[in-house]
């Protein structure tokens, strides 16, 4: 029996001729990520070991570890600010040079910035200490979030266990309609499956519909692939791949692995996306999907352009070519997810686009998505956002509500202060 | 071994991370202070309802959502030594038994039925039984595997050797 890319992965990570779903491995891990939330945790963790007599006075690896600055810069406070100033000097310390400093040229949300800048390889094992760690996934690498002990234990050992998973394959196929964006696919994906649908597995991507996308809508659909409770997300690397990294790291030969083709999928799902329909999750759950149609009307208070998972170039550019021209009727804001890509969206003219629409522009942070800081909803307020979660309380205050949405929904319903479906603008 | 408290039930699926330990407290990484704010999107006079050795008992994918430390370790030092649910978010699962917080125990869906908030229970882990003292009944509870009760036994994961 063959094996799947995931499987595939972990086997060579783990230095195993195979592996089976079930098999407890340990993984040598190639990279890792910590944040301004996972990054003090993990310096915790480091001291109260170093109490009980650990010894912990060089990592593993410094140069296959990276640091963003997201969750709370620019600092909410003076904890936030503190904690940044405790990570870069940890940094320091022990020698990690990729820290992406806000304010001090590229920086952004963590998964972003790590296919930004090409930091993770197909073939890879990348942990991170954030669970939307899921999204490097699209570039062909066993991609996935882990808590702040677990990435301690990857910075001191440079390996971490895991229950090889099963492997769930979405066969995307049909002639994708202009209106229908990867988010409105990985929607209707979780609705079908539930926010519990993939939980311990890994989500496979394939079909017509996914080879023809550019990678940064690939990376919403491994993006959300959490949301589903999936260990990874994951697409076979192609010639898009290749073009994206070649793009960002020159002439390198990339180790293009893919799964075997007699690999087991434990399951196996189907999509037309012609059906498709611009979609919505409602409020509270990420599975509560019904066509915008549905809803329509439903007025809003906010419209959120942002996160990881909607405020990539590609993102805006969509968002952009609908709010062109037009005035917003609610409070929009819009928060590129990279400093990268914030400049190259003032070069495009998109951010001339949303100004004069009366959008406001935001510096890249997770603040907003997960109610932490730079505009969190208030009692009772309703957001059409591009963010990944509507828990109760996520965005704010526990009883503001949650639409999530493509880029395109979240813009036609900035321009007409309700929930609308973009062919009907 | 063999571990005896009080049930606080909150019979819900899908209790996620937000409504654990919500948002604006990631930046705390004093445990104490992160446990004043446990389950607050859920019920605010939780940490006055709680005493040491407690458990929850709970619905289903207990813990989806973010993979923030700060939800097992706020749970735990309320006093909740272990969570009951008939299944747990993979990344919840391993923080609570990496960092040594907690136990989160897998129990039949029915069996969320059977106990009630309040009652006295004792959760036997070597017999893989829970009593329900309060009712005089006992359900069984799926064991922990191989990894997992080797990393509870050395006290977490940094101090497990690798076999």
């Amino acid at each position: 029996m063959g094996m799947t890319l995931t499987e595939k992965i972990l086997a060579h990570s783990s230095d195993s001729k195979t592996v089976t779903p079930g098999d407890i491995i340990f993984s040598n891990v190639d990279k890792a990520m910590i944040h301004d939330v996972s990054g003090p945790g993990v310096i915790k963790v480091f001291k109260e070991l170093e109490k009980k007599g650990h010894k912990l006075e060089k990592l593993w690896d410094p140069d296959r570890v990276w640091i963003s600055e997201d969750h709370f810069v620019p600092a909410s406070d003076r904890i936030s600010a503190d904690n940044v100033i405790q990570l870069t000097k940890w940094a320091q310390k022990y020698g990690i040079k990729k820290h992406f400093k806000y304010g001090m040229g590229q920086y952004g949300i963590c998964h972003t910035i790590s296919h930004e800048e090409g930091l993770v390889l197909p073939g890879e094992v990348y942990v991170g200490g954030d669970s939307h760690t899921n999204t490097t996934g699209a570039i062909g690498a066993f991609s996935a979030g882990l808590g702040h002990t677990d990435i301690a234990y990857v910075l001191k050992h440079g390996k971490i266990w895991f229950k090889v998973p099963e492997t769930v394959l979405f066969k995307v196929t049909g002639k994708k309609p202009d209106y229908i964006m990867a988010k409105d696919i990985i929607l209707n994906i979780i609705s079908d499956i539930g926010t519990d649908g993939a939980n311990y597995k890994a989500m496979q991507f394939s079909g017509s519909v996914i080879d023809g996308m550019e990678m940064e809508e690939r990376f919403t659909l491994t993006n959300m692939t959490t949301e589903a409770g999936a260990k990874n997300g994951i697409i076979e690397p192609d010639s898009t791949t290749v073009d994206y990294l070649r793009t960002r790291l020159g002439a390198l030969n990339f180790n293009l692995i893919k799964g075997d083709p007699n690999a087991e999928f434990s399951e196996r799902f189907e999509y037309d996306c012609e059906k498709m329909e611009p979609s919505v999750a409602k409020p509270y759950s990420p599975e509560n999907v019904v066509p915008v149609r549905e809803v329509q009307g439903t007025e809003i208070d906010k419209a959120y352009i942002g996160s990881c998972t909607g405020a990539k170039l590609s993102d805006l550019r969509s968002a952009a070519k609908i709010m062109e021209g037009k005035k917003v009727k609610v409070r929009t804001e819009v928060l590129p997810a990279a400093q990268s890509i914030y400049m190259k969206a003032i070069k495009e003219g998109l951010v001339t686009i949303f100004m004069e629409s009366g959008a406001v522009i935001g510096p890249p942070t997770c603040g907003a998505c997960c109610g932490a800081h730079m505009g969190v909803l208030g009692k009772d307020e309703i957001c059409a956002s591009t963010t990944n979660r509507n828990f109760p309380g996520r965005m704010g205050h526990v009883t503001s509500q949650t639409y999530l949405a493509s880029p395109m929904v979240v813009a036609a319903s900035a321009i007409t202060g309700k929930l609308t479906d973009p062919r009907d603008l | 071994m063999v571990l005896k408290g009080t049930v606080h039930k909150y019979n819900r699926p899908n209790i996620d991370t937000d409504v654990i330990i919500p948002g604006p407290y990631l930046k705390i990484h004093d445990h104490d202070e992160l446990a004043k704010h446990a389950m607050e999107g859920m019920d605010t006079n939780f940490i006055n309802k709680v005493s040491k050795g407690d458990f929850l008992l709970v619905g289903h994918n207990f813990g989806c959502g973010s993979s923030r430390e700060h939800a097992p370790i706020a749970l735990s030092k309320t006093g909740i030594k272990a969570i009951l649910s008939p299944s747990f978010a993979r990344i919840f699962y391993r923080n609570s038994i990496d960092g040594g917080y907690l136990l989160p125990i897998e129990i039949e869906e029915n069996v969320l039925e059977k106990i009630d908030d309040r009652d006295e229970i004792e959760i036997n882990l070597d017999t893989n039984t829970v009593l329900n003292a309060t009712k005089k009944e006992s359900y069984p509870i799926k064991p922990f595997s191989k990894i997992i009760s080797d990393i509870i036994e050395a006290g977490g994961l940094f101090n497990y050797k690798i076999p």
